[in-house]
């Protein structure tokens, strides 16, 4: 694994307030009703995905995951002005205003979706590795999927291929204890979800999702096996999601206490307590951090209003790469 | 010309684009070391290995997604289906990600990849395999429907959807897998999306698609006995439909007959009805008429069987209908 140096730090914590703050404004202009549709907001998951990106090597390995999609493609290297647009719906978004939250994509970027049908991208993030092995490319995929899917039978029939082709790919739950409203204790007589790789014969484990430096080794470990010829892994992120499960979600099924434990071990605070011990920055550094957060995610939001809206021709552009294929005509 | 089966066209195809192109591959139960369910990749595991003609197991699901995906980085999957019965337990991965990758991503990813095996009726299979579902995946934005009924089409349309670059839905059935067709032996392709006629006619126009087709020319032999030329348009697309091959015929013959071996509810035959009224109503001499299966789940009984499906019999009847005869 490469060394978690300062600037790993440094860079860990703007990424991730970044990506916390990214999501309160998106939260903040739902509630203006400028984006609209489903909402799933990544607060309190950052660490999963920090921790990845210091595993993988960006240029070359794939990333996919679910609807919970908004930082990744940022993490990836996505203009995030570019993330915050296709949620207003604008022309300029990322999918040209198609996607909306969902559906994020970024080819140039590595990213795959940004998928909304849970478990669906489970086969696909195998099949980004099958064409890697086919084509005896260099690359690992990142399979994202959250403790819901892991109860589809898509995860299951990948599991099984991917051990059956030796495939080069990392699957990795995302386990924020509830799949929607309903908790994990609730979907499975085992909870420990990291044990359903063992039935495959698959190298899994659990990862402690809340630190950045437990997520990097544990990753760092499993792109290196799939690198090396090594086949699957399955990692289980023990993590924490600090909003509901979308913007509708009134979160009975849990405790404000619940909720306040977990910020207790938050992956920006515990950065933020290293950065201060270790001196690698000063309270006044950070403060300069903070704002150049802020002026970022207020240029996202300045461009997503400002951009324009799609064109009309967009929706039929899209759907085939046959130009001029004939779509039936449907106003008078 | 030289004679094949249908089997050894769909043979053909597949073995002609795996050698021109190093991204096609074969996936599916039952390809590989059984050399397919119904023979149709007999011979490809020995000349293109089992790095590209894989056996599955029995994870439609699975590996319907994991084809997917490779086409999404630089693949070009054939996925067999033993029967398009058994792809309902992967539809999410034809109709979410197949179908919608390339819109939802704003046009960054298209999905060059085609899904081939049998559909509709093969014999007394009863309910769950017998089953037509051309009209679901044709419904799907994104997705192209093939189905042919003979042998030369189905090596002609089979090389175009491989090279496609858009997903595409194709159809055989293992009824048609021994039949016989003149194919040529040097290369040839047919572009989707253009109708066929197969019998020019004067009075009647009938328009049909897939092994169905067999029972319109039949009925139009009998037909012609008594005096009633009847032209014949094989659609061999289903979506993008030659919407023009149908309006021309109906414009000459002003009389409409459509035969489908699938269930009547939102069918192939309804879109074509809607599509003719609203384009070429004032040409119609008589209401269209359609023939379809029963309004049932496929019945096992023989007796049963035979008055679920549609037959030459019931053509005649329709065309006699509007003939007013």
């Amino acid at each position: 694994m490469k060394k978690i140096t300062k600037s790993v730090y440094l860079k860990w914590y703007e990424d991730m307030l970044f990506w916390r703050k990214f999501e309160d404004k998106l939260a903040a202009v739902y509630i203006q009703q400028k984006v609209r549709g489903f909402l799933h907001l990544y607060n309190g998951q950052e660490a999963v995905l920090a921790g990845t990106l210091h595993a993988i090597d960006p240029k070359k390995d794939r990333l996919i995951t679910a609807y919970r999609n908004h930082v990744q493609p940022i993490g990836m290297g996505v203009d995030p002005k570019r993330v915050m647009a296709e949620l207003y719906g604008k022309g300029t978004g990322t999918s040209q205003g198609l996607g909306g939250s969902m559906h994020i994509f970024s080819k140039e970027h590595n990213f795959y979706g940004g998928h909304g049908i849970v478990g669906g991208q489970i086969p696909l993030g195998a099949g980004l590795a099958f064409a890697d092995k086919y084509f005896k490319r260099d690359s690992v995929t990142l399979c994202y999927m959250g403790d819901g899917a892991v109860r589809q039978g898509s995860l299951h029939e990948t599991f099984n291929l991917a051990m059956l082709w030796n495939l080069p790919v990392v699957f990795i739950c995302e386990n924020n204890g509830y799949a929607m409203g309903t908790s994990v204790a609730r979907t499975a007589k085992e909870q420990e979800i990291w044990k359903l790789g063992l039935g495959y014969d698959m190298p899994s484990g659990p990862v402690d999702g809340m630190s950045p430096v437990k997520v990097a080794e544990a990753v760092s470990e499993a792109v290196e096996r799939a690198r090396s010829g090594g086949g699957p892994t399955f990692l289980e992120m023990k993590t924490y999601r600090y909003r509901g499960h979308s913007m509708s979600d009134a979160q009975h099924y849990r405790t404000k206490d619940e909720v306040e434990e977990y910020k207790k071990i938050d992956p920006i605070t515990q950065v933020k307590e290293v950065i201060l011990d270790k001196k690698y920055a000063s309270e006044d550094d950070i403060k300069v951090i903070d704002q150049r957060v802020k002026d970022l995610v207020k240029e996202c939001e300045q461009f997503a209003e400002e951009s324009p809206w799609p064109g009309d021709n967009v929706m039929y552009d899209t759907v085939y790469e046959q130009t001029d294929y004939p779509f039936l005509s449907h106003k008078l | 010309m030289r004679t094949i089966q249908f089997r050894e066209a769909v043979c053909e195809a597949m073995s002609e684009e795996m050698r021109r192109d190093d991204t096609v591959y074969l996936m599916g139960e039952e390809v590989a070391e059984y050399n397919g369910a119904y023979k149709a990749s007999k011979g490809m595991l020995d000349e293109f290995g089992p790095d590209r003609v894989l056996d599955t197991p029995i994870s439609e699901l699975g590996f319907a997604g994991i084809a997917v995906g490779s086409a999404m980085i630089g693949n070009r999957p054939i996925v067999e289906f033993m029967t398009f019965n058994f792809s309902l337990v992967a539809i999410d991965q034809i109709i979410n990600n197949a179908a919608k990758m390339r819109q939802m991503s704003g046009g960054q990813f298209n999905v060059p990849i085609v899904f081939r095996g049998p559909t509709a009726s093969a014999g007394q299979l009863a309910a769950t395999h017998s089953q037509a579902f051309e009209s679901w995946y044709a419904n799907c934005p994104g997705l192209k429907v093939v189905v042919p009924s003979n042998p030369y089409d189905a090596k002609g349309l089979l090389k175009a959807a491989i090279r496609d670059d858009d997903p595409v839905i194709f159809m055989e059935s293992e009824q048609m897998y021994g039949d016989k067709g003149e194919v040529p032996e040097d290369e040839y392709m047919i572009p989707l999306g253009v109708a066929d006629i197969k019998r020019e006619g004067t009075d009647v126009t009938i328009v049909s698609f897939g092994k169905i087709i067999k029972e319109a020319l039949k009925a139009a032999e009998e037909l012609e006995k008594d005096g009633v030329s009847c032209e014949i348009i094989d659609l061999r697309t289903v979506r993008p439909m030659d919407h023009d091959a149908i309006f021309n015929s109906v414009k000459k013959t002003n009389r409409l007959v459509i035969l489908e071996e699938a269930w009547p509810f939102g069918s192939v035959a309804s879109e074509i009805t809607y599509q003719v009224q609203e384009n070429v109503f004032d040409f119609l001499d008589a209401p269209i008429q359609r023939i379809t299966t029963a309004d049932t789940p496929a019945p096992y009984s023989p007796v049963l069987l035979e008055k679920w499906l549609p037959n030459a019999d019931d053509v005649v009847k329709a065309v006699k209908k509007v003939l007013y005869k």
